[in-house]
């Protein structure tokens, strides 16, 4: 109980002593520090909590719940205040809409006031794990990240105070969201991230970080209305307040839960950035690295899937389970092609990042145990992976001065650590037998087994081709080494970042190799919670994925001998001599550099085109909800 | 089934015999067909043993690695699908061996080499699909991913595979012409010599390096011919005739077409693979 409330009190506590802080290095050894306690609290944490199934926590929620109406209501003038100030309207109305109705809301239930606010169970200590471990290593890799980008942008105005203050604001929020079983109170935590998040976005506060941030805020207010719906939904078929419970609604089942399922899934979707409300994840990259890191891996869209799985079991064989999976999939399959498109490192992972939020969304949205299981182990292995590699492009682009593929040539030449690691997260992301493709491989399997399963294959199927090539090429590209190499220039990468990037890759390896451990620790006790059933991939295919590991592991001392005096020839170049580093001789005597680019079609994956189209599709199949639940067919 | 180990066991000693003398007949029927006498058909062991002779030069020390790498998991992926394993399991090994095929090739840093891998990585991205819905109907056929399940369920009475999934039968032989590097689809490298790209992904593999390349091919092909031979398991023999036909196919084919484009290679093998996968899954669930 004391620690549950540690974690949700002490980042923000930390935050506004860092608002006052000032900036040096003392501060960075603090945030390292408060980062370590975080880290260390919610291990703790787990270690105490993981095989005692859901424990509920009674708090009395008079003064907690007026303090945050309070807070909310000076939020929301704040921000209705900068909505003003530059001309945001459909904010400053969202903003009035929103926090109306949740206020308006709370009066409407008349029942005696519950106690059952905040819980725990396996999957939220499987969210906080993520969210007290990786949120925080991203915090101390942005000391040493935000030196250097302050060094490197002169222009832009030293806000650092302001940015560790949101950060730590921003994990406690976290917490509170994966905590708290009263809605209200989710709904108070999950606007504080959506408030962070406009605040990181817009960190440079130039004229695109304005027009960014406040879209990304305009659309997650708008997804947001869903919980206010809900709201309201909820205190007009039951004024007692039980149903504000989320687990008294989801045990309530389908027949009542699934308006406010679909509802709330509307806005997780909104939060995960799935097709429509993609492009606030895009513009988010505006952002300092670090940002795009915790937005992507273990924050704010983390939330949004973390809602609409919670909700999997009601939308379990619905129809409208089924079209939330229809989203989830084409966002899957069309944000994968669009990252065939980009070469600019950080968009290229935004489409992968919104691409595999839509496999999760996926998932959910089949609903079976056996989907949920794929979709948890996406949630984890995909928040550790993506942040490594978000992490390591920002290092490498400190380094090199660019964040554009073509640009990273032969980078493990350059700076061999930093690319071993990033090669780690990429293989992670898409490649037998690591992490991601261990949930894609249950995520098929799940899908078959249920009636309409087969389009969702089908998306699988070509989704998946899409994302090898996106992946391989880029891998590709760092391993394309010309004759003589580049120095090394290793030494220049802060101890911080360096901490952080080995920290995180050997987080890989580890839940790569821990897998079947954390799933039969936590995951199916979860799923024998709610369906009665666990799931799993099978003792002998988990056995030959574990030997396929090892062989990766033991195959590059074969290096030892491929290296031992190799006979070095240059390249051939059709007959034309060529000087080693990759120079040929021209007409004219001229000396012509030989540049290898990758594909990229722009034809065929543009992101205008693919965008537009995943757009109409899925924007119908989200009407369609709404008509499937006004017309009364549920389930 | 047999002992799953003397399965996989027997494919890793056996594979690259058996895949030398297929790549041998497979010469003397071209030979045929253009009106040559052509090699003798142990002439792939001949040429395989002499690269092995041949001394070692790379453009890059790594690219042995790669190639070793490739060569490791193409035998583990066989090995897998002949131990009677997961086919999913298989597809997924198949993919990581020829990310490594790629990899090398792009770690060459030979602009021919580049083209190859780039086109290698496109036909890897045009065949994926197909493969992952011809064993989701294979699941959804006899209720197991299990290829010694597969089999069962057809020696048990089940029936024959290709008679529930045709359509996909017929996606995986389309796409065979791909991974077998046969004309219109040798777009990464070909056999043949008249190449425009050089070499393509292999241009500069050499001596041993080219050898292990080779070695892994023989290997692929017994597998890939295993996985059409699935689809006839409960009835071996026929099986074993049904490959014959479809190599002889893949020959004739190889024979008579010029290559194509891979924007056509890519567009032909997915919308073969949607069609297929649509229609023979959608009867499933039908039916």
């Amino acid at each position: 109980m004391e620690l549950l409330l540690f974690l949700i009190l002490f980042p923000a506590l930390m935050g506004f002593v860092f608002l006052v802080f000032p900036n040096n290095k003392a501060r960075d050894v603090m945030v390292a520090l408060a980062a370590l306690v975080i880290i260390a609290a919610t291990v703790i944490f787990f270690l105490q909590n993981y095989g005692a199934g859901t424990v509920i926590y009674e708090i009395e929620p008079g003064a907690v719940s007026t303090a945050m109406m309070a807070i909310e209501v000076v939020l929301a003038l704040g921000v209705l205040y900068l909505a003003a100030k530059y001309r945001q309207w459909i904010v400053g109305a969202l903003v009035v809409v929103g926090t109306g109705v949740a206020l308006y809301a709370e009066t409407l239930f008349t029942g005696p006031e519950h106690l059952n606010n905040l819980f725990v169970d396996e999957f939220t200590l499987i969210m906080a794990m993520i969210i007290g471990v990786i949120g925080s290593l991203i915090c101390i890799f942005a000391t040493g990240y935000m030196r250097d980008y302050h060094g490197h942008h002169k222009e832009i105005a030293d806000k650092r105070k302001g940015f560790f203050f949101l950060l730590f604001v921003f994990l406690s929020a976290m917490f509170g969201v994966v905590f708290s079983n009263n809605m209200f109170w989710l709904f108070f935590f999950w606007e504080i991230t959506t408030l962070c998040s406009f605040l990181l976005i817009g960190y440079a506060w130039d004229e695109e970080a304005q027009k960014n941030a406040f879209w990304a805020l305009l659309l997650n207010l708008l997804g947001g209305l869903g919980f206010g719906a809900t709201f309201l939904y909820l205190a007009f078929i039951d004024p007692s307040g039980d149903l504000v419970m989320l687990d008294s609604l989801i045990a309530a089942g389908p027949a009542i839960a699934m308006i406010p399922a679909a509802l709330i899934g509307f806005a997780g979707l909104a939060k995960a950035a799935q097709m429509p409300f993609s492009s606030w994840l895009l513009g988010a990259m505006i952002a300092p690295t670090p940002v795009s890191a915790l937005l992507h891996s273990s924050t704010m869209v983390k939330a949004g899937v973390y809602v609409i799985v919670r909700f999997a079991p009601i939308y379990d064989a619905s129809f409208v389970g089924f079209l939330i999976a229809l989203v989830g999939g084409f966002t899957f399959l069309l944000a994968s092609g669009i990252a065939i498109s980009q070469s600019n490192a950080k968009r290229v992972l935004a489409w992968s990042t919104i691409a595999n939020l839509g496999l999760i969304v996926t998932c959910a949205g089949i609903g079976n145990a056996a989907a949920v299981w794929a979709a948890i182990l996406l949630i984890v292995f995909h928040a550790i992976a993506k942040s490594l590699l978000f992490l390591c492009t920002g290092t490498v682009e400190h380094r090199i001065g660019s964040r554009d593929i073509e640009d990273m040539g032969g980078l493990i030449s350059i700076l061999p650590k930093v690319t071993i690691m990033m090669i780690i997260g990429i293989a992670g992301m898409f490649l037998a037998p690591f992490g991601m493709l261990i949930s894609k491989w249950a995520a098929l399997r799940a899908f078959l087994d249920t009636p309409y399963g087969i389009v969702a294959v089908i998306l699988i199927a070509f989704g998946s081709a899409v994302t090898l090539f996106f992946w391989t090429k880029w891998m590709g590209k760092l391993l394309q080494v010309a004759w003589k190499p580049e120095p090394k220039r290793e030494g220049e990468v802060s101890a911080a970042e360096l901490y952080s990037l080995t920290t995180l890759s050997a987080g890989v390896i580890a839940i790569c190799l821990g897998f079947p451990l954390l799933s039969s620790i936590v995951v199916e006790p979860f799923l024998e919670g709610i369906y009665g059933i666990g799931a799993s991939l099978g003792d002998q295919n988990i056995a030959i994925m574990l030997m396929m590991m090892v062989v990766v592991f033991i195959l590059p001392l074969s290096l030892i001998f491929f290296r031992r005096n190799p006979k070095m020839i240059p390249h051939y170049v059709g007959g034309r001599t060529e000087t080693g580093d990759m120079h040929f001789a021209g007409s004219m005597g001229m000396q012509r550099k030989v540049l290898l680019s990758n594909y990229y079609f722009e034809g065929i994956f543009g992101e205008a085109k693919l965008g537009k189209a995943g757009n109409i599709l899925c924007t119908l199949f989200i009407v369609a909800i709404g008509i499937v639940l006004a017309t009364g067919v549920i389930a | 089934m047999i002992n799953p180990f003397i399965g996989a066991i027997l494919f890793v000693i056996l594979a690259p015999l058996l895949g030398g003398l297929v790549a041998g007949i497979d010469r003397k029927v071209t030979a045929h067909m253009q009106g040559r006498v052509g090699p003798p058909v142990l002439q792939p062991f001949y040429d395989i043993l002499k690269l092995f002779e041949k001394e070692s030069v790379v453009v890059r020390p790594e690219i042995n690695f790669y190639i070793f790498c490739y060569l490791v998991f193409l035998v583990i992926t066989g090995a897998i699908f002949y131990a009677g394993e997961d086919i999913l399991l298989v597809i997924f090994a198949l993919t990581l061996a020829h990310v490594f095929l790629v990899i090398a090739a792009f770690a060459s840093s030979s602009p021919y080499a580049h083209v190859g891998a780039e086109r290698e990585l496109l036909m890897m991205m045009a065949v994926e699909p197909m493969l992952i819905l011809a064993a989701a109907g294979m699941y959804m056929t006899t209720g197991s991913f299990f290829v010694s399940d597969i089999i069962d369920h057809q020696s048990m009475g089940g029936g024959l595979l290709v008679l529930s999934i045709p359509l996909l039968f017929i996606g995986i032989v389309y796409i065979l012409t791909i991974k077998l590097r046969k004309s219109p689809f040798d777009i990464s490298t070909s056999h043949h010599a008249h190449q425009e790209l050089v070499k393509g992904l292999t241009t500069e593999f050499a001596g041993p390096t080219l050898g292990m390349y080779e070695i892994a091919h023989l290997y692929e092909t017994v597998f890939l011919l295993g996985f059409v031979w699935l689809f006839f398991a409960g009835a071996p023999l026929l099986g074993i005739v049904v490959v014959a036909v479809v190599y002889f196919l893949e020959i004739l084919i190889d024979n008579t077409n010029t290559r194509a484009k891979w924007q056509f290679a890519l567009r032909s093998a997915w919308l073969v693979a949607l069609v297929t996968g649509i229609i023979n899954l959608g009867a499933l669930v039908v039916l």
